[in-house]
């Protein structure tokens, strides 16, 4: 115990233990990261690559498509965002806290969750369609089409994004202090000047910085893309895995990997400089929230509640609906079709139906999905701990070192994949290297979660209690103990949650046989019949709870330790 | 000028202003004084177009301007927090109100150079905001108030934020500024001390009602009400009791004085320390003693009295007083 106590003592740690606590974690990033990456770019600067022409034009085309679809998304995001921001900042209205809070849901869930939740409500196989055509059978819905529409896409990514609006503009609007724009009123600036010259100039950072984080999020997206539009829909991130596993041309997978992360770097850089604006901008402690008063402010305020609920709601509630009622046939049958209540479809996830070697069990990929977790945990921790250690009391090493554990964050989980599949070969056969790719992305924000309990740790706490004749166990026992304890359990519930929805990394590097929930719902969604089309949606509805207990658990950690702190 | 007729502002069904009446002549400074929360700057935000009265009527040279939107009220409002511009420079706030009414450029540069001399603040334009001291935000404010040449200007606790020795800078300031440049203004205060210092009229607000209108002289020489004699802290209010014509008997004794109550009736009376050997002598037990600059602060019974020598507690001493009758 005397040892972990000299550990903890952060500010007297030596260079060189400080080095040996960054060891783990460096080694880790240099094999499992930067290798990959070094493999990555001397595949793109490769004469040949850069000079064959169809690759220039699928590089071109898919660039031109991830632009073109990440605007259009951030426009629909802001359409929404701004007037949901101005909505949760200026009034006060019944069921404030719990519509935030389930706006805020969906950036939280795993892609194939949100994929499988719109087309539970939306595909022609989802509660909308069928039960449109089951009480008005004679509605002429021919080539009704939702998955493999752009529409689709962009809907899920206003799903996934409102949130970011909501928070920063929001946060910005009920910080901006309203007695500046009646200065300007009184200074003889009509209500149009006033927003031109004060109101939008104060907004103007948290806009871009919003925008800008939107953006970025809407061009690396991978799982919605792919689940809900198809590969059809060839955006950079869905070209770089076409071209690494269905239409091998590992040079231009390369090369399209490094231009996505040219852009992230740079969408990154902006987004960095401008939020740090934002921050800085006008005085806290503003609330002015409101009941909507005026007749407008009425129908402004009910309508976008109403319109929020429902785009919110509704597809999350559609999910376990869908996987608990029969709405068609199950195999194609014409006739005798049951309509109703079942649990079938959670049934069928324990029977191997196909009795092949390669049909996994639905079961199976569940099993898998928890012990790549758990690995996950266990890498995460055993990695970040030391890193986190070193970073409480940090040197100005710590502070060089640092931004390099963020680095796999900025690019995208399927560029980590093809790291690991140009980088590993026949290697990547191993079951490790899912927890290894699911570890490189959840170790910075195990290290964000542990660093600042490690920080708290009050050094007078513990000298107070050993002055009052605690022995140095029951010291760590009683403070240090408590704390970290409450912090671990945080930071695993976040490593746990983050390889439990992991789609990117894992479609490009996991083992035919050893697929993860998200993978097998993908199968069973790309597969006809209203079977697996249940079954898919169980399985989403299971990941669904699943994620979202983690994330209770993490919150309700997280408020305990504000409430003693 | 300026002339507010009976109007009224009540906030989710409570009353906050009743009947407010009240008129300022060419350079002549009012000043609104009350406590926080008497709706003082309910009736400044009313006269600036910012609030729009429930009833009566706000004039400017005798046109209605109950209505007008405040962009075309052509009046200048200095808040207590400065209120400047944060994303904007020390010149750019100065100029904004000059930007909106459209005056070119050159004018701009001179009127805001001026200004800024008019205020000490001579090379203080490219500054950020940020970087000033509350003193020099305040003097910015004031600037800015001031550029387009209001045909009014308010003040909503200009100094509220500010210590006292800045305080007292200012306040002379804003005093003479307000003489050269003659303009009707509406100085809004919870502090007496400032309200006599600056004002040509006070207005005393209590609870949305105008209580007292009147010279600062006026105004100290006969307070009247006890709520004008607490805010501005004159004297002792004491309770008493009519126990014959002319007769009052309090906690100090018996005074011989007419407050026009009936024998039995309660009685407010505002005792005053006086030199003058004619007036009333009191007797005081002594229950504390501050030192309070070459004098000595002697408390008995709630009530304070200044006296020379230094005295004991439980001591009796004498007093000179004069006594007022309040309603």
């Amino acid at each position: 115990m005397m040892n972990k106590q000299v550990t903890l003592d952060a500010k007297n740690i030596p260079v060189n233990i400080r080095l040996f606590l960054w060891l783990p974690a460096f080694l880790f990033l240099l094999s499992f990261f930067f290798y990959p990456l070094t493999k990555i770019f001397s595949l793109t600067f490769d004469f040949s690559t850069l000079t064959n022409e169809n690759n220039l034009l699928i590089t071109r085309n898919s660039l031109l498509f991830t632009f073109y679809q990440a605007t259009l998304s951030t426009i629909l995001t802001f359409i929404l965002g701004i007037p949901s921001a101005i909505l949760f900042s200026k009034y006060d209205f019944c069921g404030k806290s719990f519509l935030r809070a389930i706006t805020a849901v969906p950036f939280m869930l795993p892609t194939v969750v949100v994929a499988a939740a719109f087309n539970s409500l939306l595909g022609s196989r989802g509660l909308i369609p069928l039960l449109s055509s089951f009480f008005f059978p004679q509605l002429p819905i021919t080539n009704y089409q939702f998955t493999g529409t752009l529409t689709a896409i962009l809907i899920a990514h206003v799903f996934y994004n409102t949130t970011i609006v909501i928070r920063i503009v929001g946060n910005a609007l009920s910080q901006l202090d309203s007695r500046l724009e009646n200065s300007a009123r009184v200074l003889g600036a009509d209500s149009f000047s006033t927003w031109r010259y004060v109101t939008f100039p104060l907004l103007r950072p948290a806009l871009l910085a919003s925008a800008l984080l939107v953006f970025m999020f809407n061009f690396t997206s991978f799982g919605v893309i792919l689940l809900l539009g198809g590969s059809n829909f060839a955006t950079l991130e869905v070209e770089i895995y076409i071209r690494a596993l269905q239409l091998p041309n590992l040079n231009l997978a390369a090369m399209l990997a490094i231009i996505q992360l040219f852009f992230t770097l740079i969408f990154s850089i902006l987004y960095t400089r401008t939020i740090n604006q934002v921050n800085t901008q006008t005085n806290p402690q503003f609330s002015q929230t409101q009941k909507p008063k005026t007749f407008k402010q009425k129908i402004f305020v009910t309508t976008l509640c109403f319109l929020l609920s429902a785009f919110f709601i509704l597809p999350l509630i559609s999910l376990p609906i869908r996987s608990l009622t029969r709405l068609e046939a199950d195999r194609g049958q014409r006739d005798e079709i049951q309509y109703g209540f079942t649990t079938d479809y959670y049934q069928e996830l324990f029977i191997n139906r196909r009795n092949s070697l390669f049909y996994v069990p639905p079961f199976q990929a569940a099993i898998n999905s928890l012990s790549y977790a758990g690995m996950t945990v266990l890498f995460s921790l055993a990695l970040g701990y030391p890193v986190a250690i070193a970073l409480a009391k940090p040197t100005q090493l710590d502070k060089f070192l640092d931004p390099l554990l963020l680095l796999p964050l900025g690019s995208s989980a399927v560029m980590l994949g093809l790291g690991f599949i140009l980088s590993f070969g026949r290697l990547i056969s191993s079951p490790l290297f899912v927890p290894i790719a699911h570890t490189l992305i959840a170790l910075p924000f195990v290290i964000r979660t542990l660093q600042p309990a490690i920080k708290s740790i009050p050094d007078k706490l513990r000298q107070a209690a050993s002055t009052l004749g605690a022995s140095p166990f029951k010291v760590w026992r009683t403070i240090d103990f408590l704390i970290l304890s409450r912090a671990t359990l945080t930071a695993a519930t976040f490593a746990f949650t983050i390889s439990l929805g992991e789609f990117g990394a894992t479609l490009l590097i996991n083992r035919p046989e050893y697929p993860t929930i998200p993978i097998a719902i993908q199968r069973f969604l790309s597969q006809p019949g209203g079977l697996n089309y249940g079954q898919a949606m169980a399985m989403a509805t299971l990941l669904m709870i699943l994620t979202t207990t983690s994330i209770l658990l993490i919150e309700k950690i997280r408020l305990n330790q504000s409430g003693e702190f | 000028m300026l002339e507010l007729r009976h109007v009224s502002k009540s906030f989710n069904q409570k009353s906050i202003l009743q009947n407010i009446s009240f008129k300022i002549k060419k350079g002549e400074t009012i000043c609104l004084l009350g406590v926080s929360g008497s709706g003082k700057s309910t009736i400044l935000k009313m006269i600036a177009g910012l609030e729009i009265p429930d009833g009566g009527q706000i004039l400017f040279n005798n046109i209605d301007l109950t209505s007008t939107p405040p962009h075309l009220r052509d009046f200048g409002l200095v808040f207590q927090d400065f209120n400047l511009f944060p994303h904007l420079n020390v010149f750019d706030n100065i100029a904004f109100g000059l930007k909106m009414r459209k005056i070119n450029d050159n004018q701009i540069q001179l009127r805001v150079a001026a200004l800024l001399e008019q205020v000490n603040l001579s090379g203080f334009e490219k500054r950020n905001i940020s970087e000033l001291s509350g003193g020099e935000q305040q003097r910015v404010a004031l600037a800015r108030a001031l550029a387009p040449q209001p045909r009014l200007l308010m003040f909503d606790e200009p100094l509220g934020a500010l210590d006292k020795s800045l305080k007292d800078d200012l306040l002379n300031e804003i005093r003479s500024i307000l003489h050269n440049e003659n303009i009707p203004a509406i100085y809004v205060t919870h502090d007496a001390e400032e309200a006599f210092a600056i004002a040509d009229r006070i207005l005393i607000l209590q609870d949305g009602v105008i209580i007292r209108d009147d010279t600062p002289e006026e105004i100290w020489k006969n307070p009247k009400y006890v709520e004008v004699a607490k805010i501005l802290g004159i004297g002792n209010v004491v309770e008493g009791e009519v126990i014959a014509k002319n007769k009052i008997k309090t906690e100090f004794g018996i005074f011989d004085i007419d407050c026009k109550k009936n024998k039995g009736e309660k009685v407010n009376l505002l005792i005053t320390q006086s030199s003058k050997s004619k007036d009333e002598m009191i007797n005081i037990k002594v229950e504390d003693i501050v030192y309070k600059q070459n004098q000595f602060e002697v408390k008995s019974r709630g009530a304070k009295f200044l006296v020379k020598e230094k005295t004991k507690i439980g001591q009796t001493i004498k007093v000179t007083v004069q006594v007022q009758c309040l309603e």
